[in-house]
């Protein structure tokens, strides 16, 4: 078998977004068992960008939410192409609250170009959803697990991944904004993306060297199986943390994990 | 003193006397809305509001802390901290210099401890002007130090929040901010904590979706831009123009989204009062 070459940081984007990749739901499949969906935020609206339920893992229930993007144009507009409102983080909260409650672990799949900038999004509070997400999550007494299967980007992503352990597949990006994005704001040109997505440091391997994120998972005909083998493991070990250890470690992940950055 | 210091010291000294030489000393200032020139006296008098048409000026950190703060309360913590590079991003840190002698500050954020209205606080102020206020690792470092500070010392937490989003330059380790401040501003406020988030024209992006908007109470300046995503980008994605006064203050409170808006002029009995309220029940001379 002739070596593979490994993809540049924009090739790396553009395959985290292709619809060939497997989506949150197919991951939901493959990995879990009796996957119940649950809906709405009790405030105001079920948000379809963001999927959410019960299921069991190895006969364990857990909570899984994600978020959801379509196969084709008509599924990605129902689904406004993973892009979630206040809704849907506020969905997402209710469901860690309900997995607090009964025990269960939370594992995310990340798969969105950022929160969603509308309108209707903004008047409903989009800061506000996100800041609760990320300090619920950083607080939950239950072990918690995120996987990048494709893009996360911005706090749209992050609202779903201040988890205990943040594992990316080897051609996920995670990044700060989408690289057009980063290039506008900066260069005042989104055709730069390329140049943005090199500098940006976005890939799997490079936040692995930083130590940003835990672990990769490689892609292909294998990735059920390394997910499955992953998830296992991680929820072994920090089965074994109590609730206030289990918080504890999370607070302290957070708060050093960008402790070379700076000095004084 | 050490060597950095007498560095930095120079550096500001170097560059107020530059600015002199560039800006001769104006006794006006014009306002970017209205356009009226205004003495800069009568400026200050009005708490940096236009005296025309009621525009804020930003403020900078030191102005604010004296507007804010009882005279001479005040002592800077982490003053020292000074960001990297971390992604070894071009021109970082000639950008950073270039705030540095622009601001005089060290960057976005001062945090420390005062009083305001005889009651210790431990206080940030963010400065708009410094990089557009972005938060980087300094700055969110900065902020979940002051939470750790406030709660060990069982002090009020005032944040002055001013910030066009997260730090570009420091890429993946600025959204990591939004999880440490989130995590240490919620430890804070779990453990009885009380914080009041005052947010200023622009709190925006990253900030805004972190610990800016988990105040206990949130008050706001009038007219301040308060978004995730900026008008610019909402304007691109749905492709019109948006209606006058979209994310202002007095949109946010509308939408049940902030407690109050406060003039600039009264934020410091505000915050008086607020803190007060929160302490233990006061002895009533009348009913004694």
């Amino acid at each position: 078998m002739s070596e593979k070459r490994e993809l540049t940081p924009y090739e790396k984007v553009l395959a985290a977004r292709s619809s060939e990749r497997p989506n949150t739901m197919e991951y939901i499949e493959a990995l879990f068992t009796d996957f119940y969906e649950l809906h709405g935020d009790r405030l105001f609206r079920d948000d379809p960008s963001i999927v959410g339920g019960i299921a069991r893992f190895h006969g364990q229930p857990v909570t899984v939410i994600g978020h959801r993007k379509g196969r084709n144009t008509e599924e990605n507009i129902r689904y406004n192409f993973g892009m979630t409102s206040p809704e849907g983080y506020r969905k997402a909260v209710r469901l860690m609250e309900q997995a607090e409650k009964f025990h269960r672990p939370v594992i995310t799949l990340i798969d969105t170009p950022g929160a969603y900038p509308g309108i209707e999004a903004e008047s409903n509070g989009q800061s506000n959803a996100i800041a609760e997400s990320i300090s619920y999550m950083s607080r939950l007494t239950v072990p918690s697990i995120a996987v990048m299967i494709g893009e996360g980007s911005s706090g749209g992503a992050l609202a779903l991944a201040v988890a205990d352990r943040v594992w990316m597949l080897e051609n996920a990006v995670y990044s700060i904004l989408s690289p057009e994005g980063f290039a506008s704001i900066l260069w005042k040109d989104a055709k730069l993306a390329p140049e943005a997505s090199r500098v940006m440091k976005i890939t799997a391997q490079e936040l692995l060297e930083y130590g940003l994120i835990d672990g990769i998972l490689p892609e292909g005909r294998r990735v059920y199986q390394a997910m499955d083998r992953m998830l296992r493991t991680e929820l072994a070990s920090l089965g074994k943390l109590g609730p206030d250890a289990l918080r504890e470690e999370r607070y302290r992940k957070y708060r050093k994990i960008d402790r070379t950055a700076f000095s004084g | 003193m050490n060597i950095d210091d007498i560095f930095l010291q120079r550096r500001k000294r170097w560059n107020s006397l530059l600015q002199i030489r560039k800006n001769p000393p104006e006794e006006m200032k014009e306002c970017p809305v209205c356009h009226k020139k205004i003495e800069k006296a009568l400026l200050r008098g009005n708490f940096g509001v236009c005296t025309e048409c009621g525009y804020y000026f930003p403020l900078s950190p030191r102005r604010r802390l004296e507007l804010v703060c009882d005279a001479g309360s005040f002592k800077e913590l982490d003053g020292k901290l000074s960001t990297g590079n971390p992604l070894d991003f071009p021109e970082y840190e000639q950008k950073l210099a270039q705030n540095q002698m622009k601001t005089g500050q060290t960057e976005a954020i001062v945090t420390g401890v005062g009083s305001i209205q005889n009651h210790r606080v431990a206080i940030g102020i963010m400065d708009g002007r410094f990089f557009m206020g972005s938060m980087g690792t300094v700055v969110g470092e900065k902020v979940a130090r002051l939470c750790e500070y406030a709660g060990k010392k069982k002090l009020p937490l005032v944040l002055f929040c001013a910030s066009g989003g997260a730090r570009m330059q420091e890429g993946l380790f600025s959204l990591m901010q939004m999880a440490k401040t989130g995590a240490a501003v919620e430890r804070y406020r779990q453990n009885g904590g009380l914080f009041l988030s005052v947010l200023t024209n622009p709190t925006t992006g990253g900030v805004s979706a972190s610990f800016a908007n988990l105040g206990d109470i949130i008050l706001a300046e009038p007219k301040a831009l308060i978004c995730f995503a900026g008008p610019r980008v909402i304007e691109q994605t749905i492709g019109q123009k948006l209606p006058e006064g979209f994310q202002r203050a007095e949109f946010l409170l509308e939408h049940g989204m902030i407690d109050r808006i406060v003039a600039r002029s009264e934020l410091k009995e505000t915050l008086g009062t607020l803190i007060a309220l929160h302490q233990p029940k006061k002895k009533d001379k009348n009913h004694e």
